[in-house]
């Protein structure tokens, strides 16, 4: 039987970046996926007629432009277009605009406050200046701070160096804000609470954490230091829908000659004497190879993919104990029409922005009460777009495909398992929401896909739903990332690393990990680095 | 006697009392005496419509010469380098025309409109060139910029609306092609070209149906994305599409002061142009003989590392001894190729396909300047060439 050079589970985009990096350095590498479609959370589904549904991720601002350069994803395919803007609408009949037109926008905010909106220019400074700071080490392997080897020492010194940067007042900054909340991060600069409300969903978007939990601040961070084409903060549709990104990077790898199979689930990483030999299918097919790469979340992996007998017990209890809670659910909906905002004047350019429903710093918290209560926000914050006002392919022409995030959606209900009439339950809670700002939107449905943690979980394989593979808290970052002494992409076994969103950078459609877990696996086949380097922006 | 004074300001298109409705940047500048957007509402928006939905561009100020008469054939083939024998009625031709040196005057579009009758479309005027070009021939040439105007509609949704607008079997033209419709009583030109590298067309009617065309084209286009473009998001795209521009990356050549600053066709990389085959055309004994002896420049596509747009860089050979071998002339980072993408002129023999030179870019953030020197690969095709350019019927999206 064939015994391969690497085998990645898992076909989302990081295992996809990760095995298209070890193909081009020349191994023979297999890409095992258990569902008959690739992509994971980074997905189109044809779920009704013509329409495709970015399902799950559904926006991209955060994959690396060196990758995406260095893997050719132009030429394979993948488009990402900006899209500007955005709205929260408010319970009053007025809105909150975001408008990507810098004068435009301090107007906006200044018919709310005009010191709210000088305060923005500072805001997005400091924002920006975190921004560059952690940018530098996303395509980086965090070092191991109790580790005296050289290349550990030296990415210490580097993170050392640019700390020290920053400049006296700016390290007592950054410190604090690795750790505050994202409402006294905005209390520093805004008056305005609808103002405040509208940054704040950034900090909480994919935590179980609520808008004065400490550490929502850098979560908002996450959300802020991707790009589009060098546009700090922006946000792009990838051109039919976001599971062109993992058909661009699948193409790249099997462009290197590596092999891809769907349907074809991992029962278990098989171990012998510390080392692994591959993998047990739930057909019972058995395959092999010394290296073996999951692109699943750091629970999936050793919790249920691996004998707890090749695991060390403190190693298990702390995998056991990574944070990883279900907080978000999902609706996509098919449209018969655009639907109109009737707070909006006609033909404003907010149309084709994001949207949001809640307009206080209140409602933002009340939404987490219910979370912590055991069960779905009555009053929910839900980031909606509609990617076909910009993208043709989606849908048919006049008709839309709108996807709905919604924050808070917990793993389990009241601690039991959900039931189909308790996900549909959730489902019209978010309808009914929109549908207060919008007196035809429920008419215009055709089809709507609702999903929960347990759908997540069942589909695309992410624990409890989370969509970033483990909450983006600072114990769980950098050298914490997944958990201490294993952010390196090297797993507890010979032969078995990480590449999946568990690891540093963490989650987002980013394609760091899976990137930085291959510069691992070939330094330790001491072959040469074929990764990219950050470009840099000075 | 009185007489009317000539207009002092910018002339406005007949497209411009729509454009001035969607305009919310007032950016104008001055395109042969019209006022010409930089764009309307957000550039980077109006970029990406052309290559995610579709843009329209106003083409009005393009110079536009009615060249007919029973010698027009045998006057245009003189003109130009290539073969316009081979160019049938209902086909349209990019073509350059060169001085007695082979020096490149100006590049446009040949349309074979009927048999016989031709518009020639350039950015420069060149009235006076023509007219010399066709002493002694029985051919007639009108200046028609001011009577007809024209729109280019570029993206991959172009082919969606001009069907949606009711131009049936437009699905069977093929790139470079042209045909008539009736639009309203008047004549409709199309024809499948275009500035972009991606599927497009251009369409013509005269002065008196512009507003007439531009609302048919809106609101058969309202579900398909389609958005007015001004020049910043026309000029990015025409870099990814490798496409040179006059007084950019040439400068015409009755028009240069100083020696050695024009250039040839073959050093534009144009040689697929140049037919020596066909009789006698201007400034064919230089080109022979500069094709014998060897060009002096070569225009390079060069595919630069990096995400620093290479403005106005020099281009070396050796970064240690920064010997100049030329320098950028089109310089982008590509959003749709996530490439740093530069046209540049060298000395030949730089500029080989595969070569490796180097780039000195100058780059300022928060009022520093830095500066990097980058490697850069010099590439044959355009950098951005989809298939949907070239499929016939081409795709709905």
């Amino acid at each position: 039987m064939k015994t391969y050079d690497a085998i990645v589970v898992g076909a989302g985009h990081n295992g996809l970046t990760n095995a298209a990096y070890l193909a081009k350095s020349g191994l023979d590498v297999l890409c095992l996926e258990k569902n008959d479609y690739i992509g994971g959370a980074t997905v189109s589904r044809n779920l009704y007629k013509d329409w495709y549904y970015s399902n799950c991720s559904y926006v991209c601002s955060l994959l690396r432009p060196e990758i995406f350069r260095d893997l050719d994803l132009a030429r394979h395919g993948l488009q990402v277009t900006p899209y500007g803007g955005g709205t929260v609408f408010m319970e009053n009949g007025d809105y909150l605009g975001n408008y990507p037109n810098a004068e435009v926008h301090y107007r906006e905010y200044a018919r709310f406050s005009k010191a709210d909106a000088d305060a923005y220019e500072r805001y997005s400074a400091d924002t920006m200046r975190q921004c560059r700071f952690i940018r530098d080490f996303l395509l980086r392997t965090p070092p191991d701070p109790t580790s005296f080897k050289p290349k550990d020492l030296r990415e210490l010194a580097h993170l050392g160096a640019k700390f020290y940067e920053m400049g006296e007042q700016r390290m007592y900054d950054t410190i604090r804000f690795w750790t505050m909340s994202v409402a006294e991060y905005l209390d520093e600069y805004f008056e305005t609470d609808v103002i405040k409300a509208a940054l704040s969903g950034s900090g909480i978007i994919g935590t179980a954490l609520g808008i004065h939990s400490p550490g929502t601040a850098y979560v908002l961070l996450h959300h802020y230091m991707g790009d589009v084409d060098g546009n700090m903060g922006a946000w792009g549709y990838a051109r039919g829908g976001m599971g062109s990104v993992a058909k661009a990077i699948c193409s790249a790898f099997q462009s290197y000659g590596g092999e891809l199979r769907t349907d074809a689930g991992v029962e278990q990483i098989t171990v012998s004497n510390k080392k692994v030999t591959g993998v047990a299918l739930t057909t019972g097919e058995e395959i092999k190879a010394p290296i073996v790469v999951s692109a699943m979340d750091v629970k999936r992996t050793f919790l249920k993919c691996m004998d707890k007998n090749d695991l060390d017990e403190d190693f298990y209890r702390r995998v056991k104990n990574f944070k990883i809670r279900g907080s978000s659910g999902k609706l996509n909906i098919a449209l018969d029409g655009l639907p109109t905002f009737p707070a909006l004047p006609k033909g404003s350019p907010l149309l084709d922005g994001d949207m949001h429903f809640i307009d206080s710093m209140e409602r933002m918290e009340r939404a987490y009460d219910d979370w912590k209560e055991g069960t779905w926000s009555k009053d929910p914050y839900v980031d909606m777009v509609i990617p076909t006002v910009c993208d043709p392919t989606m849908a048919p022409p006049g008709k839309h495909f709108m996807s709905c995030f919604v924050q808070y959606c917990p793993a389990q209900v009241e601690g039991r398992d959900w039931t189909d009439e308790e996900r549909d339950q959730f489902g019209q809670t978010v309808i009914d929401q929109i549908s207060e700002y919008s007196p035809d939107f429920k008419d215009l449905i055709l089809h709507c896909e609702v999903r929960t943690p347990r759908e997540i979980e069942n589909e695309a394989g992410l624990t409890e739903g989370n969509i970033f593979h483990g909450e983006l808290t600072m114990d769980q970052l950098m050298f914490n990332r997944p958990i201490p002494g294993y952010a390196q992409y090297r797993g507890p076994v010979g032969g078995l690393y990480m590449c999946g969103s568990s690891n540093h950078p963490g989650g987002g459609v980013m394609a760091a990990p899976g990137c930085n877990a291959a510069r691992e696996i070939l330094t330790d086949l001491k072959r040469p680095d074929i990764t990219p380097v950050n470009f840099g922006d000075d | 006697m009185t007489v009317q004074e000539v207009e002092q300001g910018r002339y406005r298109s007949p497209f411009y009392p729509r454009q001035a409705e969607l305009d919310r940047l007032f950016q104008w500048h001055d395109w042969k005496g019209y006022a010409t957007a930089d764009g309307f509402y957000d550039t980077d928006l109006e970029y990406f419509s052309i290559r995610n939905s579709t843009g329209v561009f106003d083409l009005t100020p393009m110079t536009k010469y009615r060249i007919t008469g029973p010698d027009s054939l045998a006057f245009i083939n003189r003109l130009v380098t290539r073969d316009m024998s081979k160019i049938k009625p209902g086909r349209v031709a990019y073509a350059v025309w060169c001085d007695d040196q082979g020096q490149v005057i100006d590049d446009g579009t040949i349309f074979h409109l009927k048999k016989g009758e031709y518009r020639l479309c350039s950015q420069e005027r060149h009235m006076a060139w023509l007219r010399m070009s066709a002493i002694g021939m029985d051919v007639t040439i009108v200046d028609e910029t001011m009577d007809v105007c024209g729109l280019a509609v570029q993206g991959p949704t172009s082919f969606s609306i001009l069907k949606t607008m009711g131009l049936d079997g437009i699905e069977n033209l093929r790139p470079f092609g042209l045909t008539h419709f009736d639009f309203q009583g008047a004549e409709l030109m199309v024809s499948r070209t275009g500035f972009t590298g991606d599927l497009g067309y251009e369409i013509w009617i005269t002065n008196d149906k512009a507003i007439e065309l531009w609302d048919a084209l809106f609101d058969a286009g309202k579900n398909y994305g389609i958005m007015a473009m001004g020049t910043d998001a026309l000029e990015h795209s025409r870099i990814e599409a490798g496409f040179i521009a006059a007084y950019i990356d040439f400068l015409p050549a009755d028009a240069t002061v100083r020696s050695g600053r024009s250039r040839s066709p073959l050093e534009l990389g144009l040689e697929w142009l140049v037919d020596f085959k066909k009789p006698n055309f201007n400034g064919r004994r230089a080109l022979a003989e500069e094709k014998r002896s060897g060009s002096t420049w070569r225009l390079v596509k060069l595919d630069i590392e990096g995400n620093k747009p290479a403005h106005h860089s020099y281009i070396y050979a050796n970064p240690k001894t920064k010997k100049e071998v030329g320098f950028i002339t089109s310089a982008a980072w590509s959003p749709v190729c996530k490439q740093n993408i530069a046209l540049g002129t060298v000395r030949v023999p730089h500029g080989n396909v595969g070569e490796k030179l180097f780039v000195e870019i100058y780059y300022q953030r928060e009022m520093h300047w830095s500066r990097v020197m980058a490697e850069a690969t010099v590439v044959d095709k355009p950098f951005w060439d989809p298939p949907r350019k070239r499929a016939t019927p081409p795709g709905p999206f």
